[in-house]
């Protein structure tokens, strides 16, 4: 078999077996798996509401999956997504509640995004940093990163920046709020899908071609490839490693001022939920690819919001499973594929 | 004397790929049989078959006369079968006794190994054979040499009667040529059978009872080694007749281009590498540098392609018209005019993954004729690749869409040296190991290209562990000893000396060890 057909149909039997498995283990929780999907399906794509509730999970998880995604390009595994979500988050936060209401909206969102993006690379970066000058591998950096930006944001919400007897902080201004559909449009009534999900898409088809269509993406893949003939060639491979750390760590960034900026308003203890884990499966479905992304993110989107919305039937913990046995299908399924190119 | 190994009919294919097709072949016992061809002609397949790596789709192998399917290599190791691998199957953590015995402990799982034994056995073999090693030492303080000949004791160990070499003397100097073959010869004296694949014809003259040559993965013949030459095996092999020497019209050189003067090489261990290296080359000249690998050729390669190890203390001078080149970056050095074909091309002079097109550019990227925008502009690299494809003779299907991976060793060096030789403005050009891993038909080109380079007026520094293209190639000639040039061969010495070269061979020889 050719190596494009696997590239196809590697995900999908993944996807598949995965479906296959949740039937069984839906049938053991004692209910009719068909019901169950023909409810997770109507609830996400057969109301507008679901759809962009769909939409907006979908949003950032293209973004974490670009975070995860960028550095994988220079071989690179950012466990980190999560972490740098965090720090995202916070920062647009603290940025959107201190600015000044007056401030012109555009101006306040960009601030608000930009801080956010920031806070994100920073974070990833410190593990470049680590990486680069002291051989530190990658993964168990951004692991410790994430337990530590837990750490911060946690004391700084619970010790200095939440509101009395709540656990969420003060809300941003109501200029630097990215407007959803809704408000602007009309469109996906009352979901919290914003604007920023149009800009993702552009961000993904961005990445796209920086990473294959520019000198600077044929250099990154190359020191991923073969870092010791990036050497010979003249590529400072370093340089590459911080990069992608740095672009994939401001994508989580992004990610989070999605969240906060269009749809909490605030940053609440435990918003992130664990995203930036699915961030991984996401990316690792779609091959680290910028635009393959797009697809994989919305069938995690689809799968995180359908699982809530069937709360009454299947228990919450019986989702988890599923959506961890989906990833850790999908990720062998990927390795299996690798192996018969 | 019976009949080691049948092969009747025998056919491989992938996918629509035939690798092997109707394949007969008898080896007989007690022999040295010789399996030669071009890469890609199936030798290794056809290895693969009989060791159990690979089934046979058709056809029928027969070993000391029983009909066998061996489902995997355990199989032929039951069966007598041993292989030595191109790239040697040890634990560098263990000792020789103990990698001998791996996986044929025979004994309880926490039982004590059966060291003694194996060490008396071994030190049976080793006398019989001429495969003095120490059993007790670790195999990661042995040279290249010695692991193999750990290997061959393995075999021993496992009373293997057919052993398989897989191009033994790749890695090998030539003394230790020499005595892997007076270990072959006695092998084959007390009745073992040794196939032996390489593309080596020198040595398969001297070392071979029987030829087999092969092509496109069929058979083309089957011959005495003592009743063919070298340029008959090399048309068998290549289907055509081939120059084995490139024509080496007369240089003229012209002023000095690199100036190595008392260079010193302390590696971080603070080992000396090189000990005041001192030689020039002029334009429109070849210095061949001889000598076994070992002796400072990688780190006058790494010195003058800025690429040594941090830590590493180098001293005296390295100038490329003048200017220093100690110190500088990869890219940096490049754009003085300095053009580069490392010794591992595999490792560092490509990516496997991008096309043929994508590595034409590789390390030349930065050149503004390729560009336009961010990217790059498709219709200029088109042009240089369509031209480079002609000019260089690689073979491809379609440089745009396959993957470097998917051509044989041969053009990708092809690919390479097309890159290298065709920089802008370059003057100095540093060739590793140049004719490594190709074929004999593509040797011929890139041999040519070298000398065109030369005759337009380019200075090329040559390091090649081949004697025999040192001397086919060189202005004049270097002998690196330890870290210096002990002797250095004038070109007209070089000119003269090169009508007897065997001779000479031996000559060079005795200034490199």
């Amino acid at each position: 078999m050719n190596s494009k057909n696997l590239r196809i149909l590697v995900p999908l039997l993944s996807l598949l077996s995965a479906l296959a498995v949740s039937s069984l283990i839906i049938a053991l929780a004692g209910r009719d798996p068909l019901m169950i999907f023909q409810k997770m399906l109507h609830a996400t794509l057969g109301t507008s509401y679901g759809f962009g509730q769909v939409i907006f999970r979908m949003t950032t998880l293209v973004l974490v999956g670009l975070a995860v995604a960028i550095p994988f390009q220079v071989r690179l595994f950012n466990i980190g997504a999560e972490g740098q979500l965090l720090m995202g988050a916070f920062a647009a936060a603290m940025t959107g509640a201190m600015l000044p209401a007056t401030l012109p909206s555009l101006l306040a969102i960009s601030l608000c995004t930009l801080s956010a993006m920031t806070a994100g690379a920073c974070w990833a970066l410190l593990a470049g940093v680590l990486k680069v000058r002291f051989g530190v591998n990658e993964v168990i950096a951004t692991i410790m990163l994430n337990f530590i930006a837990q750490g911060i944001t946690g004391y700084l919400l619970t010790w200095h920046f939440a509101i009395p007897s709540t656990v969420h902080t003060a809300k941003i201004t109501d200029n630097s709020i990215i407007p959803t559909f809704d408000s602007a449009t009309g469109w996906l009534t009352n979901s919290p899908a914003n604007l920023s999900s149009l800009v993702t898409v552009g961000v993904a088809l961005l990445l796209w071609i920086l990473i294959f269509r520019s000198r600077f993406g044929y250099e990154m893949r190359a020191a991923g490839l073969q870092p010791e003939a990036a050497r010979y060639g003249g590529i400072n491979a370093k340089m590459h490693t911080l990069t992608s750390m740095g672009i994939g760590g401001a994508m989580a960034g992004l990610g989070a001022a999605n969240i906060v900026l269009g749809y909490k308003h605030y940053y609440e203890s435990g918003m992130t939920g664990g995203t930036g884990f699915t961030g991984i499966a996401v990316a690792l479905l779609a091959g680290a690819h910028p635009l393959w992304l797009l697809l994989s993110a919305f069938f995690f989107g689809c799968l995180e919001y359908g699982g809530l919305t069937v709360n009454a039937w299947i228990p919450k913990d019986i989702f988890m499973i599923i959506e961890a046995l989906t990833i850790l299908l999908v990720i062998s399924f990927s390795a299996l594929g690798k192996r018969l190119q | 004397m019976g009949i080691a190994v049948r092969l009747s009919g025998v056919s491989k294919t992938f996918g629509s790929f035939a690798a092997n097709s109707n394949i007969s072949l008898s080896i007989e016992e007690g022999t040295i049989h010789a399996l030669v061809g071009e890469n890609g002609a199936g030798k290794s397949t056809l290895t693969k078959i009989i060791y159990g790596m690979h089934q046979p789709t058709s056809g029928e192998v027969v070993i000391q006369g029983k009909a066998v399917r061996f489902a995997s290599p355990r199989d032929a190791i039951e069966a007598g079968i041993g292989m030595v691998h191109q790239h040697f199957m040890l634990v560098p953590e263990l000792s020789v006794a103990e990698n001998i015995i791996l996986g044929h402990e025979h004994t309880w799982l926490f039982g004590s190994l059966p060291l003694k034994y194996a060490k008396a056995l071994i030190l049976k073999n080793s006398e019989a054979y001429g495969l003095a090693v120490n059993p007790d030492a670790l195999v990661a303080s042995l040279s290249i040499g010695e692991q193999q000949r750990v290997e061959i004791l393995k075999l021993l160990f496992r009373k293997a009667s057919i052993m398989i070499f897989d191009e033994p003397t790749a890695v090998l100097t030539p003394s230790e040529t020499e005595r892997l073959f007076a270990t072959l010869r006695s092998l084959r004296d007390k009745g073992k059978t040794v196939i032996l694949i390489t593309h080596k014809l020198d040595e398969v003259l001297a070392v071979a009872d029987t030829v087999s040559v092969m092509r496109k993965g069929e058979i083309v013949g089957t011959v005495p080694a003592s009743s063919v030459t070298k340029p008959e095996l090399a048309r068998m092999m290549v289907g055509r007749s081939v120059l084995l020497r490139v024509i080496n019209p007369p240089a003229s050189p012209g002023e000095t281009i690199l100036n190595i003067n008392r260079l010193r090489f302390c590696t971080p261990q603070s080992e000396e590498r090189l000990r005041g290296l001192t030689l020039h080359i002029r334009a429109g000249e070849i210095y061949g540098i001889a000598g076994v690998e070992g002796n400072g050729q990688n780190e006058l390669l790494q010195t003058l392609w800025g690429l040594a190890p941090e830590g590493s203390v180098i001293s005296g001078e390295a100038t490329l018209k003048g200017q220093s080149i100690i110190g500088k970056k990869p890219a940096k050095i490049a754009l003085m005019g300095v053009s580069h074909t490392p010794e591992n091309r595999l490792r560092h002079a490509v990516i496997l993954e991008y096309t043929i097109a994508e590595n034409l550019l590789f390390g030349r990227h930065r050149e503004a004729a390729f560009h336009k925008g961010i990217g790059f502009n498709s219709r200029t690299i088109q042009r240089f690749t369509a031209e480079m494809i002609s000019d260089f003779d690689i073979r491809c299907t379609s440089p745009e869409r396959q993957p470097l991976r998917a051509l044989s060793g041969g053009n990708q060096q092809k690919v390479v040296l097309a890159r290298e030789l065709n920089r802008p403005g370059i003057s100095l050009l540093i060739l590793a190991q140049p004719a490594r891993g190709v074929d004999i038909g593509a040797i011929e080109t890139i041999h040519k290209k070298i000398i065109d380079a030369r005759n337009n007026g380019m200075a090329i520094l040559l390091v090649s562990s081949e004697l025999e293209e040192i001397i086919a190639l060189s202005t004049r000639i270097g002998c690196l000893y330890k870290g210096s040039i002990r002797h250095e061969f004038s070109q007209e010495e070089v000119a003269l000396k090169r009508e007897a070269e065997h001779e000479f061979e031996k000559e060079i020889g005795l200034h490199i060890t």
